[in-house]
């Protein structure tokens, strides 16, 4: 049998020492047997690689894709994929051992302080499941820290998150009040107004899911003024030049990881991203690394705040995550790395500049616009003149971009088309050429 | 060893892209640009290659050392599941393709998923999954979710849940992050006692939503009261949470659909081989019973009469979204591989060998450690340390010799316990050698405890003073 070492004799030799007949016996105190365990016989390596390289190959990755709306497929350097992909990080655990574990345990401060300077936030955690889980976490910490219960929403958030947000929300006292957005643009001064005493935090989104980037100083002014926290969710690579979490005046910044060097993964494994200020580390959840002294006097690194978990804390832990996504963590640090701070500030200007032609294409047409006129980044969204279901489903070979309206009533013709460095302008053109006529 | 941050160099690069693009600032007014850039570190490629390597270097893990750590199951991963996830065609797949169009560009991805979930049904005995949650605990999260949905439809607000007190950590903190509150009962000779149960029942009747078990508990021990347990909680129509951190003891052996439960996850990343990454990736799908079905997260994913495969988001009573998407897609097909790859018979086999491992392990260190129950152990078994013993100070002196420590941070029911789970994948020379290994620490330790609480001495690192850290926390390298 694979993977199971033991020959006749040592198996013999086992069940003597234990003083049984055979493995049947280890099973005695299991009252009823299975009904049926239908299974498949099991194949050879080579057979079940051969199945898995038929039902990859039945999946059309080779379309040109605008494909984003907050998960964006980026160019991985081969580096990230050889390192992380050596078995010393992956196959070990959570480093509940620090002295056996430094390898991880370093990794993931070093990630901490990645994450906490892009964001200019005081410090990291060592990753959630996503960035809607990093949202729920973010809105709970609030919950504690504030001892109030009502969440304003941007309803420019991730949709996607959003809804997570809500199932997440469903059994507790916890209200959210949504704040409507005009044509993709956030509405911050309605978001200010939204706030009042009894607020935990305010969530918003820079850029927000329509691509607009936004500054939300005053916003988060606004929380303070009245003991709320203002937490933002932020596109990590395009935070390489925008205005940062730290110098809106945010309580926690947060993020879905999944840019910085994860593959797109039909929806994961990814990480999300948790960064916050100093007094509310107390509050936050998941795992968090620290820098610490042996009995040497030589630094090192360890899980610390333990106090604050489920397998010591129980049901009054702050999360009940006991997992972060240490090997996602790690690949995001590499990423970080290999591209610093110039290659990750020239990698959001390429991909502005390349949402600029596209968009210059697009309203060449006179009846394609943009939703509104304000500033973008690296993703825009545009009204057209039919469905963008329609449109879409149209384009041969192509995958123009996400229609919003599944989300956002009244929106039926928007499309919301991203640009990353995986896109070229000659795909812009050869999009254009395969509109023919549609617009 | 120094950080990757303390060998930066100014203006040294490895990946900056070949681009024309003007500056942000030339795309975007200032006011919306961060005033400096990032303080990442400027490193090369190599600078890059070299730190990661050695930093490799400084990590227990499965392929190089015996990993006993009890309720992570760290079997060997194979390495054929790391081929199959990478493939393109897989990683390349942006989520929402299968949800444009007739999902015609995802149809491999699609039907990973379903099978998936139709052998996670034979194993289990349920009648459906979900692969949303991202990990156990959210799988336990999203479990408890479906619970609370069931007595919503019915019209009714149940508020407890009852916990013994050998379940996993998790449990009580994800009942509790659902709204619940937890009622402990005590554990009577490792198992749920049924009167304590009776009587917990008894006092909050009509509040009861239902029970979360692990089975075999956190002691490696099968519940013997399991049928008395389930007749119990369905006689006040309240359901019964099965925690499947523990599955690799029952595979093949006992399902707990059959058992009666209503509801439970599993841990791919324990069970069905899958990496753990260093603490993750993992990923806990969700199994129910036919009553839950119509509370399970949308989408789901259904196989047409033409054998296409499509999503359905119209499931009215659905708890939502606990994922963005299909949950960890990646992890999934890894485990969908090793299940493929063993079969039913080998999963059987998976089940004898990991009980198998622990009892001969268990029996062989019967007069090393104290070891509270007798009776035959599932997959793992605690111990506590012999009397004057610290079970830290046996846990740090196995890292020296090579091995990895058991659990000992729980059950938190045992006395300086030893939470020991070898494993399916582990041969007999390996078991005997952290036998004599234990042995030999133990008996040093009697003779001179003080040399056991300066282990480890040979590791990359000594004891770490974690209470300092815990006072003074530095976070970053900015943090002082």
């Amino acid at each position: 049998m694979p993977y199971i070492p033991h020959t006749p004799q040592e198996l013999r030799e086992m069940l003597d020492v234990v003083g049984v007949r055979g493995t049947d016996d280890l099973f005695a105190d299991i009252a009823m047997l299975p009904k049926h365990f239908n299974l498949p016989k099991g194949q050879s390596e080579a057979e079940v690689c051969a199945l898995f390289e038929m039902l990859a190959a039945k999946n059309r990755t080779d379309a040109v894709s605008f494909l984003g709306a907050g998960f964006y497929a980026h160019d991985i350097p081969k580096a990230v994929d050889a390192l992380a992909g050596r078995s010393e990080f992956y196959t070990a655990y959570t480093p509940y051992q620090a002295e056996c574990s430094q390898g991880t345990l370093q990794a993931i401060f070093e990630f901490q302080t990645a994450i906490s300077r892009l964001f200019e936030m005081d410090c990291a955690n060592a990753s959630v499941y996503d960035g809607g889980s990093a949202i729920f976490e973010a809105a709970m910490t609030a919950a504690r820290v504030t001892k109030k219960n009502t969440l304003v929403v941007d309803e420019a958030v991730n949709p996607f998150w959003r809804r997570m947000l809500n199932t997440y929300l469903a059994g507790l006292d916890i209200d959210v009040k949504t704040v409507p957005q005009t044509n993709g643009a956030s509405n911050l001064a309605a978001l200010s107004a939204a706030v009042d005493n009894g607020t935990a935090a305010v969530i918003v989104q820079n850029p927000n899911f329509f691509g607009v980037p936004a500054d939300y100083t005053d916003v988060f002014a606004a929380a303070r003024a009245h003991r709320a926290l203002g937490i933002i969710s932020v596109y990590p690579i395009m935070q390489s030049v925008l205005k940062t979490p730290g110098e809106m005046g945010a309580d926690i910044a947060v993020a879905e990881g999944q840019s910085l060097g994860q593959p797109l993964n039909f929806g994961g494994p990814w990480l999300g991203l948790m960064t916050c200020r100093k007094e509310h580390i107390r509050q936050f959840p998941g795992r968090i690394v620290g820098r610490a002294e042996d009995r040497d006097g030589k630094t090192g690194y360890v899980l610390t705040l333990q106090a604050r978990e489920q397998h010591i804390r129980r049901a009054k832990a702050t999360s009940n995550i006991c997992s972060n996504q240490a090997l996602c963590a790690l690949r995001a640090l590499i990423y970080l790395c290999l591209l610093g701070p110039r290659g990750l500030c020239r990698l959001a200007e390429h991909n502005m500049d390349l949402a600029r032609y596209a968009v210059e294409r697009f309203t060449s047409f006179k009846r394609v616009e943009r939703l509104n006129t304000l500033p973008f980044a690296a993703e825009v969204a545009l009204r057209l003149p039919l469905p963008a279901e329609k449109f879409v489903a149209a384009l041969k070979g192509c995958v123009p971009g996400y229609p919003v309206a599944r989300h956002y009533a009244g929106m039926n013709n928007v499309l919301l088309l991203s640009c990353t460095e995986v896109n070229s302008r000659a795909q812009i053109d050869s999009m254009i050429e395969a509109t023919g006529g549609l617009l | 060893m120094n950080t990757i941050f303390a060998k930066s160099a100014p203006g040294r690069c490895a990946a900056v892209i070949e681009s024309q693009a003007p500056t942000a600032s030339a795309m975007l007014p200032a006011t919306l640009l961060r005033a400096r850039p990032p303080r990442l570190p400027e490193c090369s490629e190599l600078d890059i290659v070299r730190h990661f390597t050695n930093l490799s270097k400084q990590n227990f893990n499965v392929d190089a050392n015996f990993y006993p750590l009890g309720s992570c199951t760290m079997k060997y991963n194979p390495k054929f599941t790391e081929y199959v996830a990478a493939l393109p065609g897989f990683t390349q797949l942006h989520p929402l393709l299968a949800q444009l169009g007739d999902a015609g560009r995802a149809q491999g991805a699609l039907r990973c998923l379903y099978e998936t979930e139709r052998l996670l049904c034979e194993i289990t005995g349920m009648e459906a999954f979900s692969l949303q949650p991202m990990a156990g605990a959210n799988g336990e999260f999203a479990g408890i979710s479906l619970i609370a949905a069931y007595h919503k439809a019915k019209g009714r607000s149940r508020r407890v849940l009852i916990i013994p007190d050998s379940a996993h950590g998790t449990n009580p903190a994800s009942a509790a992050l659902a709204g619940f509150d937890i009622v402990n009962i005590e554990s009577r000779d490792g198992m749920v006692d049924p009167q304590a149960l009776a009587d917990a029942i008894a006092a909050h009747n009509d509040n009861v939503a239902g029970l979360m078990m692990t089975c075999p508990n956190t002691l490696g021990l099968m519940e013997t009261h399991l049928p008395a347990i389930v007749r119990q909680l369905h006689d006040i129509d309240a359901l019964l949470y099965y925690d499947g951190a523990n599955m690799n003891a029952i595979l093949g052996k006992m399902r707990v659909g059959d058992a009666g439960f209503d509801v439970v996850h599993l841990n791919p990343h324990k069970t069905f081989g899958t990496p753990h990454g260093g603490g993750g990736p993992g990923s806990g799908p969700v199994g129910v019973n036919a009553r839950l079905m119509p509370f399970l997260p949308v989408p789901r994913v259904e196989k047409q009469p033409d054998g296409n495969y499509r999503l359905n988001d119209a499931l009215p009573q659905s708890i939502g979204h606990i994922a963005p998407f299909y949950g960890n897609f990646g992890v999934t097909v890894k485990a969908l591989a090793y299940i493929l790859r063993l079969g039913g018979e080998g999963l059987e086999r998976v089940a004898e060998y990991a009980v198998l491992n622990a009892n001969y392990l268990k029996k062989r260190l019967e007069d090393v450690l104290d070891i509270p129950f007798s009776r035959l152990c599932a997959h793992e078994f605690v111990a506590s340390a012999p009397e004057g013993m610290h079970a830290l100070d046996i846990a740090k002196a196995l890292l020296d010799r090579g091995f990895h420590a058991p659990t000992i941070y729980f059950p938190l029911i045992v006395k300086e316990c030893l939470m020991t789970e070898p494993t399916e994948t582990e041969s007999k020379e390996t078991l005997d050698a952290y036998v004599e290994a234990l042995r030999d620490i133990v008996s040093r330790g009697r003779d001179n405890p003080h040399a056991l609480a300066e282990t480890p001495t040979t590791l990359p690192a000594r004891r770490f003073d974690e209470t300092a850290a815990a006072r003074r926390i530095r976070l970053t390298e900015d943090m002082v």
